[in-house]
Parts: structure tokens; C-alpha cells; sequence
């Protein structure tokens, strides 16, 4: 008992020094931050000014639709961001020391993880506000959006988890950067996040509702414009919680067994 | 084991595939000393410091650091030492005092305790003056004190070295032997590889010579010596016509092989007052020379004896 209370001690302890560490690199090079900020302000635009009309009548008619699949692109695309992070850090000989050192083996993940939720905040910020500045209103009100920018947050943070497992597997840098982007936009792109789903052929349409991705965007629409937590809110938050549970040990192992 | 042994190192073996990369290379090292690792390229020197850092799983044989298994209880193993590898592991993004707070901080000192070591040991390696300067800027001796300065951050009683002074000029090398000897006067046991003989030399008390993974000889810098061909004899002719008459003369009376090239004549001499027979005798035949020199055996010709490939020997 006396011995787990250290571990966790010492695991806090260590993630936060990880985690300020990655922070404090975020601030030496606010580059990296740019295209997660940037992204969704564009995407935000581009779709409802092109596509608006074309799919929902109006621009107007169509931010109900649109905010909620962006947020989640956003979240998607800022979660790609981990894998490249952890390979960049693996070429570089600070892991090596890091691993030498006597820390909780949990500990360099997890803080670069806390450091990256920081990063899904920002993406979840820039898609919301957007919205609000071209029009969009949430019908159910804003304690709704708070709710599900936080399911979405975590649902990102667990695909994070994947995306560092790509990043530890791949040789290269750029190799996790052209996998996760293509991971990415299937996830999003063959779901329900820009388009009505009864427009699409039969195969298309099963991909879609088979896609996790469907669900969350099902599930924040619902919340955002009826304001409910539905079932596929329970399913998107039960997955990803199964995911953290596999994920986690698996990424750690292979990241204590990469030399 | 003692309490006086700082590593124990048996039978330790990595295969990679199956190629041996270390092969039952076993030591110990006692407490206090400095021990180098020495060989060529791809001996496996790198190897085998990783497996005695914890970062590689040996594929047999055991490490023990003070007394503690690396494989069994590798945290209280990784509490003992510091270690410096063989490519700058700095954060490239970070400043050099950030760097230094970042790795006291995970090793467990608190904020207070970190910058007071980060100024102390800035200061001792000379890097105050660059200290918030991103390590782009920095020259690569510059990166090595940084690097060596973090593995010192909590004092270690054990410091692995993998290459320290690799890439460094004369000055910067000086420097960094001194910086070591300090440390060992400190009380620290240095395990250290290197790819120079001197550097073995002049540092170290034990040598391990290394050469495709397996430990050709082990023992203090003069003992290796002593077991290469000792002391060379070498006359040097001041008329190459009696070159061939002083090679005959050397040979009868030191008994042993004699190289003569062009004016040059080589022996080993294993015993000095020979020289004083040769010096009469080359008088008594009226041989003129214009150089005597008497070699003392390096680590070079240790090394050269014990890695050549047995073929490519000499023919007595
Ligand atoms: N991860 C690995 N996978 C496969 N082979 C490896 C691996 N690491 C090292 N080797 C091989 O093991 C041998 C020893 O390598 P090692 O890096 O230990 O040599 P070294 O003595 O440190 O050489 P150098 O002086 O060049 O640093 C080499 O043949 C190398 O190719
Ligand atoms: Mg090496």
C-alpha cells in the first residue's frame, strides 16, 4: 500500500515534468500549433460557404450539421499531431537518457499526452468559435457544448493513444505524418460529419454508420440542437473508454521495449 | 560479491539475429576505479553499455550495479548512476539550463534544489554565459559538457561514458579527461569506452580490450604491455652499406627476429643491458650509427597484437 502510494506519487510527479516540458518546447516553436488552429477556421469557412447551399438550402440551415463535424475534424487532426510528436522525439538521443532515468515507466506517454490534450482544447476553441462568429447558434444552449466539446476532447485524447502507437511503430517522421493524415480523413470524410446520409449508395452508407466517428457526430448533434445525452453518446464514451484500456498498456509496452 | 565491487559483469552475451554482438564477455570493476572499454568500430562497446544502463535486455548472462541485478530490479539500478551516451541526448528544443532543470526535476530534486544545481553545474562546465541560448547555437563540445553535466546532476557513484571524448579537439579532450579524473577523485567508479589507445592509457586502471564482441584481454594498461613484445631496440645506420652487417650483429646477440628497413634496424629487447653489448660490438666492427632509440611497447601495439587476425601475423 505504502509502495503504490509512491508509484503514484512519483508517476504524478513525473508526468507533470514531461508535461511542462512539452509545453515549454509548444512555446519555444508555436509553429506546430499553427495548422491546429488554423484547420478548423478554414474548414469551418470553406464548407459553409461552399457547400451550405448545395446541401442544407443555407449557410444557415447548414452550421447545425457542419459545427458539430468539424469540431470533431479538428479533434481528429490534432490527435494525428501525438504520433508525429512521439516519433520526432524517439530520433532524437533525449530518449534515450529518458529512459535510463529512475521514472515511472508510464510517465513519458502520459506527459506528452496531458501536454497534447492542451493542443485538443485548442482545435475544440478555434472549430466553436467559428461557428459563433459566422452564425451558428446551438438550439440546446451552451452548457450542451461544453458537454460535448468535453466527450469530444476525450474521444480525441483516446485516438491520440492510437496515433502514438503509429508514431512508435513507423521508421520515419514524415511516414506517421502520411499515415495518420490518411487514417484521418477516411475516418471523417466516410462518415456523417459533412453529408445527409440517405443521399449516399448503399455501400458508402454502410461504412458510414459503421464509422465510431458517425456515432460521436450523432451523438453531439443530438445534444447540441435537442439537448440529451443519447445512447450513442453512451456508446462513443463506453469505446473510448475500452479503447484507453487497451491502448494505453500497449503503447507502453512497446514504447519500454523500443531500444 | 563485496561491497568494494562497483559492477559485476559474467558471461554476458547479446545476439542480435544471430550475430553476436557481445559474446560472454564478463568483468568486475571495483569501486573508485576508472575502466575503459576499448575496440574498433562495431566491437560492441555501445552494446554492452546499454545492457549495463538497463536500455538493452542482455540475451544471457547477468549485471550487477552495487549489488543489484539490472534485469530484477532495474528502478533501484537506475537510481545509481549517470550515464553519458555515445550521441548528445539533449532536448534540442530547450535551452541548456532548461535541459538541466527539466532532468533534476524527473530525477526527483525539488524547484529550489534544481536551480541551484543547474547554476553549480553550469558553472562548473563553463556554460553559464550561453545558458538560455537555444542549443542550436551551440558548438558540439559545448553539447557534450551539457550532456555530461546532466548525467551528473545527482552525483552518481557509477558514470558510463560511451565515447567522451569522440569529435573533441586536443584542448577540449584535456578538459575532459581532467573533468573525469575530478570525478573519480570524487569518489566516483567510471566505466568509459573509447576508440584511442592513449586515452585508455592515461586514464584508465583497467583496460577491456573488445573485438567482435568478445573480450580478447583484460587487465591495467602495464600489464597489457607487458604482454605484447615488451621493449624494441631501434639502430639506425649512419651508412646503409652496413645496415646488413649491423642487422647480423643485433641478431646474434639479442637473440630474436630483426626487421631492417632500408637504414632501420628493429628488435625486441627484453633485456636493456644487451644494449651495451651492442654498442661494443657495433664499434669493434667499425659500424657507424647515427640513431639509438629504445621503444617502450604502447597500447597500440597491445591492441594491433590482439585484434589482427591471427593469419595476418608476421612470419618469424
Ligand atoms: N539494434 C541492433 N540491431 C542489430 N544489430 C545491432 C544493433 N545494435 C548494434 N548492432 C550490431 O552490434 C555490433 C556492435 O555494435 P556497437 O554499437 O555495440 O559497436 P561499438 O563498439 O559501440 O562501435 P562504435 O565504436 O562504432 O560505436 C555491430 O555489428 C552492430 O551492427
Ligand atoms: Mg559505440
Amino acid at each position: 500500500m505504502q509502495n503504490l502510494r509512491k508509484h503514484l506519487w512519483r508517476l504524478l510527479a513525473n508526468t507533470r515534468t514531461l508535461a511542462y516540458r512539452n509545453l515549454l518546447k509548444t512555446w519555444h516553436n508555436p509553429d506546430q500549433l499553427l495548422d491546429v488552429v488554423v484547420q478548423p477556421v478554414l474548414f469551418m469557412l470553406m464548407f459553409s460557404y461552399l457547400f451550405g447551399g448545395a446541401i442544407a438550402g443555407s449557410v444557415h440551415n447548414y452550421l447545425p450539421t457542419l459545427v458539430p463535424g468539424i469540431l470533431m475534424q479538428a479533434l481528429l487532426a490534432a490527435a494525428t499531431g501525438s504520433g508525429s510528436l512521439i516519433n520526432e522525439d524517439l530520433q532524437q538521443g533525449v530518449f534515450q537518457r529518458i529512459k535510463a532515468l529512475p521514472i515511472s515507466r508510464l510517465a513519458p506517454l502520459l506527459g506528452q499526452l496531458v501536454a497534447d490534450s492542451l493542443r485538443l482544447l485548442l482545435a475544440a476553441t478555434a472549430a466553436i468559435v467559428t461557428g459563433y462568429l459566422i452564425g451558428w447558434r446551438p438550439a440546446a444552449g451552451f452548457q450542451w457544448v461544453i458537454i460535448v466539446v468535453g466527450l469530444d476532447i476525450f474521444l480525441g485524447w483516446t485516438l491520440s493513444w492510437i496515433f502514438v502507437l503509429y508514431g512508435l511503430l513507423a521508421k520515419r517522421a514524415t511516414m506517421v505524418e502520411s499515415m495518420s493524415l490518411m487514417t484521418m480523413l477516411i475516418l471523417i470524410f466516410l462518415s456523417n460529419a459533412f453529408v445527409p446520409v440517405h443521399t449516399l449508395p448503399p455501400l458508402v452508407r454502410f461504412l458510414v454508420k459503421i464509422n465510431p466517428v458517425s456515432y460521436v457526430i450523432t451523438a453531439s448533434r443530438t445534444m447540441l440542437n435537442h439537448g440529451y445525452w443519447s445512447t450513442s453518446a453512451w456508446v462513443v464514451l463506453l469505446a473510448g473508454i475500452v479503447v484507453l484500456l487497451l491502448f494505453i498498456p500497449l503503447t507502453v509496452f512497446v514504447y519500454n521495449r523500443k531500444d | 560479491m563485496n561491497s568494494e565491487t562497483a559492477v559485476q559483469v559474467v558471461n554476458l552475451t547479446k545476439k542480435f539475429g544471430d550475430h553476436a554482438a557481445v559474446n560472454e564477455v564478463s568483468f568486475t570493476i571495483k569501486r573508485g576505479e576508472i575502466f575503459a572499454l576499448l575496440g574498433p568500430n562495431g566491437a560492441g562497446k555501445t552494446t554492452i553499455i546499454k545492457m549495463l544502463t538497463t536500455l538493452l535486455k542482455p540475451t544471457s548472462g547477468t549485471v550487477r550495479l552495487c549489488g543489484y541485478d539490472v534485469q530484477k530490479e532495474p528502478d533501484r539500478v537506475r537510481a545509481l548512476f549517470g550515464l553519458t551516451g555515445q550521441t548528445a541526448a539533449v532536448d534540442e528544443a530547450l535551452s541548456a539550463r532548461e535541459n538541466l532543470l527539466f532532468f533534476a526535476r524527473l530525477l526527483g530534486l525539488s524547484t529550489q534544489a534544481a536551480r541551484t544545481r543547474a547554476v553549480e553545474l553550469l558553472q562548473e562546465f563553463s556554460l553559464e554565459a550561453v545558458a538560455d541560448q537555444p542549443l542550436e547555437t551551440y558548438s558540439g563540445g559545448m553539447r557534450r559538457r551539457l550532456d555530461l553535466a546532466i548525467s551528473l546532476i545527482t552525483r552518481p557513484a557509477i558514470i558510463f561514458l560511451d565515447e567522451p571524448t569522440t569529435g573533441l579537439d586536443p584542448r577540449t579532450r584535456q578538459q575532459m579527461w581532467e573533468t573525469i579524473r575530478k570525478l573519480v577523485a570524487a569518489g566516483a567508479t567510471i566505466i568509459l569506452t573509447t576508440q584511442y589507445l592513449e586515452e585508455a592509457d592515461a586514464l584508465a586502471q583497467q583496460v577491456a580490450i573488445i573485438d567482435h564482441g568478445k573480450l580478447v584481454s583484460l587487465g591495467t594498461p602495464a600489464a597489457l604491455k607487458r604482454k605484447v613484445n615488451k621493449r624494441k631496440l631501434l639502430l639506425t645506420v649512419a651508412n646503409p652499406t652496413q645496415a646488413n652487417a649491423a642487422r647480423r650483429l643485433v641478431k646474434a646477440v639479442l637473440k630474436e627476429p630483426v626487421q631492417r628497413t632500408g637504414k632501420q634496424i628493429m628488435a625486441s629487447l627484453s633485456d636493456v643491458n644487451d644494449v651495451a653489448t651492442v654498442l661494443n660490438q657495433l664499434k669493434n666492427e667499425g659500424i657507424i650509427i647515427a640513431n639509438l632509440e629504445i621503444k617502450q611497447a604502447s597500447l597500440d601495439d597491445v591492441f594491433f597484437a590482439m585484434t589482427a587476425d591471427k593469419t595476418s601475423k608476421e612470419g618469424k
